[in-house]
């Protein structure tokens, strides 16, 4: 056993400090969403706030009724089936690009720079172009379209970062082993290649199906006739605030929690096994 | 030049074959040896994805900031009248009375986003920095460090719009905030300070952003080489000088990307002002979502592109204190 010199107490010291502020942040990020979990459960005469009034599902069963929220069950599939073609799709666009940028290429500069600045770019320009574009085309805006276009536009850069960092780290030996051994570039990319990059491939789709199911600014004005879930939970703002709302938060941010799980549990266990 | 050549070549293939490399320039071998698939064949969906989705928009809210407006609608023009409307009037209603000494309603409303998200960056920064280096440099088991730092960045792969919704019932008259206050006895009566007030408003902010900027920093601080620290400690140097003179300059990199994110997040804003500040405080975003909805579409476009402007300016200024370019 260490003895304790002034400086391993001193350390030790800093560390509860820094303990005691990651716990202290970790209320202030968490405790709001917590307080509304606890609140969607209030009684049926229960208000927005505390105290609650006995425990119910009361405003789950309204929620489901379709009295709370707008056409609920057509909005949270709308807006999952969005989530899965974003997420194909920045799994795939991202993980070509980061092959193509593997080699030095005319405009490579300029295609980084244009890809990351879907970050950069706020969601409610993207909607205001876009939605005045196709308005002097004479396209109206579906969320299957132009939602879609701009939500891989926030996703991909993320993906894109992701699959960098993985070939980053990729042994390209492998691949030039298996040329020479007269393996095609398709062979290669399926036998060697995709195993070695499939936990960044999750990675990157879970970018890609996180952040479109949540998106709300880049749908504002492109999602057309029909809702997805965070334009609904925005409409609903509108309305009286009644614990439906909670509700509804609470459903969706479990929801997510869940599908974080999920990949992670998917790259966990492909990365053990590829390793 | 034989030895470039010897290592762009398959290692197997030496002998005849390298004996021709070398007649020939090596630049020559290097284009002919091109294994994988065609860059172009790999870049070309998602550059056409990019061009539709991404440069059409932006190119498209440049010139119809010139068009006309035609009360439903926008006709091609090259006019100045959304640029004159935006710079000279001084309010929606008040056409006519003209001051050109004070700034527009747009411009204050410009200054004033510029302004909250300016604040809200560094507010987030102050904040987030001693996490990021707590994650990275205190805690030293790596799955700790891992389970900590998805725990921190949780809050980002969830809905915004619903973190924001929360915070009703902590903020308002009979909130959680105010009972937790009156039950420590700070106050006697509920305090009015928190719904649709500017403090509660900002805190939101905080709260909604800040693991933006803890993601950067803890990836900039977790790079910094543990041997530079251990060598300066070795010396004699400080825990204060070691993070003034190595840590923070080696940081500042992860600073500068986590203060860009937040800084454009903000300045884009428009729902939280509406969800917890009830709509008291008008975001550009806001205004761009207004004149879209009465159809004066180049006047959204002006608004649209001052703002781009804006958060430009703002994004050089971050770049010229950190050259996060040495990073990239």
């Amino acid at each position: 056993m260490a003895r304790w010199t002034p400086e391993r107490r001193k350390r030790a010291l800093v560390k509860t400090g820094y303990s005691i502020y990651y716990a202290l942040f970790l209320v202030f990020i968490y405790g709001p969403m917590i307080a509304m979990f606890v609140l969607s459960f209030q009684g049926k005469r229960g208000g927005t706030s505390l105290p609650l009034r006995g425990v119910s599902l009361h405003w789950y069963e309204q929620l489901l009724s379709g009295r709370g929220v707008g056409d609920l069950q057509g909005s949270l599939l709308r807006s999952l089936i969005l989530a899965v073609i974003v997420m194909l799709i920045t799994a795939l666009f991202s993980t070509m690009l980061a092959m193509a940028f593997r080699k030095r290429f005319y405009g490579s500069t300029v295609l980084f720079y244009t890809v990351m600045s879907g970050l950069m770019v706020p969601g409610v320009l993207l909607s205001l172009g876009l939605a005045t574009v196709m308005r002097q085309f004479g396209i109206s805006p579906n969320w299957y379209t132009s939602a879609l276009g701009v939500h891989v536009v926030w996703t991909l850069p993320f993906g894109f970062l992701v699959m960098m960092a993985v070939f980053n780290r990729f042994d390209s030996r492998l691949e030039e082993a298996a040329r020479d051994m007269g393996a095609d570039e398709w062979t290669v990319f399926k036998e060697v290649t995709l195993p070695l990059i499939t936990p960044g491939i999750v990675a990157a789709g879970l970018f890609g199906f996180t952040l479109s199911y949540d998106e709300f600014a880049r749908t504002t004005l492109l999602a057309g006739q029909y809702n997805t879930l965070p334009l609904d939970i925005n409409a609903s703002m509108t309305q009286r605030i009644r614990p439906t709302l909670f509700a509804l938060g609470t459903a969706s941010t479990v929801f997510s929690l869940l599908m974080i799980s999920v990949f992670l549990v998917i790259y966990t266990l492909l990365t053990r096994r590829f390793r | 030049m034989s030895e470039q050549a010897a290592e762009q070549y398959h290692p197997g293939l030496v002998g005849a074959q390298q004996a021709a490399a070398i007649e020939r320039p090596a630049q020559a071998r290097q284009v002919k040896y091109d294994p994988g698939f065609p860059v172009g064949w790999l870049i070309a969906p998602a550059t056409a994805w990019l061009l539709v989705f991404l440069v059409l928009p932006l190119v498209g809210i440049i010139v119809f900031s010139f068009w006309e407006s035609t009360g439903h609608g926008m006709a091609p023009a090259l006019s100045g009248d959304a640029y004159a409307a935006y710079f000279l009037n001084e309010g929606f209603f008040d056409a006519e009375h003209r001051n050109y000494l004070t700034p527009s309603i747009f411009i204050k409303t410009l200054w004033s986003t510029f302004y909250y998200a300016a604040f809200i960056t560094a507010m987030c920064v102050l904040v987030g920095y001693p996490i990021a280096y707590f994650l990275a440099a205190q805690v030293t088991a790596f799955k700790w460090q891992l389970a900590l730092f998805l725990l921190a960045m949780v809050p980002f792969w969830t809905s915004y719009l619903i973190r924001a919704v929360a915070w009703l019932p902590m903020l308002g008259r009979r909130g959680m905030l105010n009972e937790f206050l009156l039950f420590l006895g700070v106050i006697d009566k509920p305090s009015q300070l928190f719904l649709y007030s500017e403090l509660g408003y900002l805190t939101a902010l905080v709260q909604l952003y800040v693991v933006l900027a803890v993601g950067p920093i803890f990836f900039s601080l977790a790079k910094i080489d543990n041997a530079i620290v251990e060598a300066a400690r070795d010396m004699g140097a400080t825990s204060f000088q070691i993070f003034r003179e190595i840590t923070l300059p080696l940081s500042l990199p992860g600073v500068a990307i986590g203060s860009i994110f937040v800084f454009v997040m903000v300045m884009g804003e428009f729902a939280t002002a509406v969800v917890v500040y009830g709509g008291k405080a008008t975001t550009v975003g806001t205004v761009i979502l207004n004149y879209y909805a009465i159809a004066n579409y180049p006047f959204a476009a002006v608004n649209a592109l001052m703002l781009m402007v804006a958060m430009m300016i703002g994004v050089v200024v971050i770049l010229r204190v950190v050259d996060i370019r040495k990073e990239l």
